[in-house]
C-alpha cells in the first residue's frame, strides 16, 4: 500500500497493539483475534493469521466454518466484533481512539476497499452495464478520467482473454467468462491483495479450468492472493500456504505438502478424505 | 383420482402410493397396439371447442354494440366532433395534463425519498416515513384535496421556524394558487403509493450487487444512482406507470376544489348544454383513452431501456422497427 494521502495517517498503525505487523515489511495481511457473531452464534472465534507478501494462501474448511466471513472481514464487508485486520501498513475499517478500535467513516472504508480486490462466488457483475462499463465504473467514480479508465479496462480484458466481449452484457457470457470479467474488474486499481471467495463453485465443471488459469497468472508477480476454494488440485499446485478452518477456528495451517498430504489434525483428515 | 374409485388391486396396472392407497394408472399403455407404427404419425393437438364458442359469443356482442354506435342517433357523433377540439375542452385537457404531469414527477422523486427513509437505519426517519405512508394511504384523496382547499382557514399563514423561536411566515393564499394546491394534494397522496412501489423495487435488487459495489469502493451515492436504482427501475417502472394512469383519472377529483380539468369542463358544459351530455361524455372518454395510450407507449420504451442486459439474446424489435425493417426488405425486393 502506498503511503500517499495525509488523511490516512490516522489509520496507519501507530500503537503498540499492531506494531508487530507494521514492523515487518514482508507481511501483507495480519489478522489478530478476529471474532464475529451473528445473533448468538459465534462464527469466528478469535482467528489469528499472518499472510506473507506475494504469496498464495488457500483457505479450506467445511461449509459454514466461517471462511467467507473471515475473508469478508479482511476488506470490512463484515465488521468484526473484536480483533483487527492490518493490510499493508493500514488498519482496515477502524482506527485507534484511546484504548479502543473505532469504526472509520464509510468514505475512508470505501477508499481502503478500492485497493483490495474481491472476487465473489456469484461473480456479482452489474447486469445492466456492459462488460466495459462494469470495469470502468469504480475507477471513474473514484476520479480516473473516462478515457484512461476505458484504456485500462481494455488492457485488463485482454489479460483475462476477453478483449472481444467489451460491449456484451454479463448475461450474454458463460459463467467462466463472467468470472474472468469479475477478476478483471477487481484488478482495476492494481491491488496488492486480492481475495477470492470460492471463485469456481458456481461454475459448470468444464469452466473451472479457465478461471483457475486466470488466477494462476496472477501468482508470482508480487500480488498477494487469498483464495477460499475446494479445488484441492489448485491448492496443491499454486498455494504457498494452506489454512484449514473449522467452526470458526484455524485448526491447522502449513505448507501444502504438509497439510494436504500429512494432516496432523483429525478434522483436517476427515475433511480431506471427503473432498479428495 | 377420485376417492370413490374402489380399490382394484387385482388389476395389473394398479399400484400403491407411499401411503398404501391404491392408485390406478389413468393412461395405461393399451394392449395389442403397435406403438412403433403410431410413432411415425403426427400427434393430434388438443382441441378447445369451448374456447371457440366463447369467442363466437364475444364477437356477436361486440358487433352488436359496434352497430349501435352507428345506428343509435343518441350518440350524436356530429356533436362529438364539434366538442372534441373546442377551446373549453382543450383548456380542461391542458389542466389535466399539467396537474398529472407535475404530480407524477414530484411523487416519483418524493417516493424515492420516502422509500429511502423507510429503508434507512435511522429509526426516526424510517418511523416518519412509515407514518407518512400510513396516513396518506388511509385518507381518501378527495378528503386531502378539500382539506388543502380549506387550508387558509386552518392555517391562515404558513411558515417555518424554530419551535417557540423565530418564525418565517407568508399568507397561505397569496403563496398558493388553486393549481398549486391541487398538485400538492395529488402529490401528497401519490407519494405514499409510489414510495411503496420504489421500496419494493429497491428490495428486489440482489444483495450481491450492493456488496460488489461496496467492495469496489464506489462512493455511496453513486452505488445508489448507478448500480442499485437502475436495476430497481426494471420492476418500478411498470408498477409506477400503473400509478400514473390512476393519477390521471384521480386528477378528475380536482373538479371538487373548483379546478376545471377535462372532467370538470365536461361536467360544466353538461349542465349548460344538457342535450349534449352524451357526446360530451364520449369526448372525455376518448381523450382519456388517448392519454392512457400515450402513457402506455412511453412505458413500452422506458421498460425496454431498463431491460438492457436482462436477456441473453438481443431485445425483440419494437413495432416501429419491425415496420421499418419490413419496408426496407420490400424496397430491397423491388430493386
Ligand atoms: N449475514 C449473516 N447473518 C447470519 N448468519 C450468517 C451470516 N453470514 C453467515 N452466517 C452464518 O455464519 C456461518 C459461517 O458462514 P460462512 O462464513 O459463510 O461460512 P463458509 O463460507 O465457510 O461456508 C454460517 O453458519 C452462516 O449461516
Ligand atoms: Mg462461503
Amino acid at each position: 500500500m502506498t503511503t500517499s494521502a495525509p488523511a490516512q495517517t490516522s489509520t496507519a498503525v501507530d500503537t503498540a497493539a499492531a506494531t508487530a505487523a507494521a514492523g515487518d515489511p514482508t507481511t501483507a495481511v495480519e489478522i489478530h483475534n478476529a471474532t464475529k457473531s451473528f445473533g448468538d452464534r459465534q462464527v469466528l472465534k478469535g482467528v489469528d493469521l499472518t499472510v506473507k507478501k506475494g504469496t498464495v494462501t488457500v483457505i479450506l474448511g467445511p461449509s459454514g466454518s466461517g471462511k467467507s466471513t473471515l475473508l469478508r472481514a479482511i476488506n470490512h464487508l463484515e465488521k468484526l466484533d473484536e480483533g483487527y485486520v492490518v493490510v499493508g501498513d493500514e488498519l482496515v475499517g477502524v482506527r485507534v481512539v484511546g484504548d479502543r478500535f473505532k469504526e472509520l467513516h464509510e468514505k475512508q472504508i470505501l477508499r481502503q476497499r478500492s485497493k483490495i480486490g474481491f472476487v465473489f462466488q456469484n461473480f456479482n457483475l452489474f447486469p445492466h452495464l456492459t462488460i466495459l462499463e462494469n470495469i470502468v465504473e469504480a475507477p471513474i467514480s473514484l476520479g480516473i478520467k473516462p478515457k484512461a479508465a476505458r484504456e485500462l479496462a481494455r488492457t485488463l480484458l485482454e489479460r483475462v482473454g476477453l478483449a472481444d466481449k467489451q460491449s456484451a452484457y454479463p448475461r450474454q457470457l458463460s459463467g467462466g467468462q463472467q468470472q474472468r470479467v469479475a477478476i478483471a474488474r477487481a484488478l482495476a486499481f492494481d491491488p496488492e491483495l486480492i481475495l477470492f471467495d470460492e471463485p469456481t463453485s458456481a461454475l459448470d465443471p468444464e469452466l473451472v479450468g479457465e478461471v483457475l488459469g486466470v488466477i494462476r497468472t496472477l501468482t508470482g508477480g508480487g500480488t498477494t492472493l487469498i483464495v477460499v476454494t475446494h479445488e484441492i488440485g489448485f491448492a496443491r499446485e499454486c498455494a504457498d500456504w494452506i489454512v484449514f478452518l473449522d467452526e470458526g477456528r484455524i485448526v491447522e495451517q502449513g505448507r501444502p505438502e504438509d497439510v494436504l498430504d500429512r494432516p496432523r489434525e483429525r478434522r483436517t483428515q476427515d475433511f480431506l478424505s471427503k473432498v479428495l | 383420482m377420485t376417492t370413490t374409485t374402489p380399490p382394484r388391486t387385482d388389476q395389473n396396472n394398479a399400484t400403491a402410493d407411499a401411503d398404501g392407497r391404491p392408485t390406478v394408472s389413468a393412461n395405461a399403455v393399451p394392449e395389442g397396439v403397435n406403438l412403433r407404427a403410431l410413432a411415425e404419425r403426427r400427434v393430434i393437438p388438443l382441441r378447445h371447442p369451448v374456447r371457440w364458442v366463447i369467442t363466437a359469443l364475444v364477437l356477436v356482442v361486440l358487433l352488436n354494440f359496434g352497430q349501435t354506435l352507428f345506428t343509435n342517433p343518441a350518440w350524436e357523433w356530429a356533436k362529438v366532433g364539434k366538442w372534441f377540439f373546442s377551446p373549453a375542452i382543450l383548456a380542461g385537457l391542458q389542466l389535466t395534463l399539467l396537474a398529472t404531469g407535475i404530480s407524477a414527477v414530484v411523487s416519483f422523486l418524493g417516493g424515492i425519498v420516502v422509500a429511502l427513509g423507510r429503508l434507512s437505519g435511522n429509526p426516526i426517519l424510517s418511523g416518519a416515513s412509515w407514518l407518512y405512508i400510513w396516513v396518506f394511504r388511509s385518507v381518501p384523496l378527495i378528503l386531502v384535496l378539500i382539506f388543502l382547499y380549506n387550508l387558509g382557514s386552518l392555517y391562515p399563514t404558513i411558515g417555518i421556524g424554530i419551535p417557540f423561536g423565530p418564525q418565517f411566515e407568508v399568507q397561505t393564499f397569496t403563496l398558493l394558487s388553486d393549481l398549486t394546491l391541487g398538485v400538492i394534494g395529488l402529490s401528497l397522496s401519490e407519494i405514499a403509493y409510489s414510495a411503496e412501489v420504489v421500496r419494493s423495487g429497491l428490495l428486489a435488487v440482489d444483495q450481491g450487487q450492493h456488496e460488489a459495489a461496496k467492495s469496489l469502493g464506489i462512493p455511496r451515492r453513486r452505488q445508489f444512482t448507478r448500480i442499485v436504482l437502475p436495476q430497481a427501475l426494471r420492476s418500478i417502472v411498470p408498477a409506477y406507470v400503473n400509478q400514473i394512469v390512476g393519477l390521471l383519472k384521480a386528477s378528475s377529483l380536482l373538479f371538487y376544489v373548483s379546478l376545471l380539468d377535462l372532467f370538470g369542463v365536461v361536467q360544466n358544459l353538461g349542465s349548460t348544454y344538457p342535450t349534449d351530455i352524451i357526446p360530451l361524455l364520449v369526448v372525455a372518454t376518448i381523450w382519456y383513452l388517448i392519454l392512457t395510450s400515450a402513457i402506455s407507449i412511453i412505458q413500452y420504451y422506458v421498460e425496454r431501456f431498463y431491460a438492457r442486459g436482462t436477456t441473453r439474446t438481443a431485445l425483440p424489435l419494437t413495432p416501429f422497427q419491425r415496420v421499418r425493417a419490413a419496408a426496407n426488405s420490400l424496397r430491397g425486393d423491388s430493386l
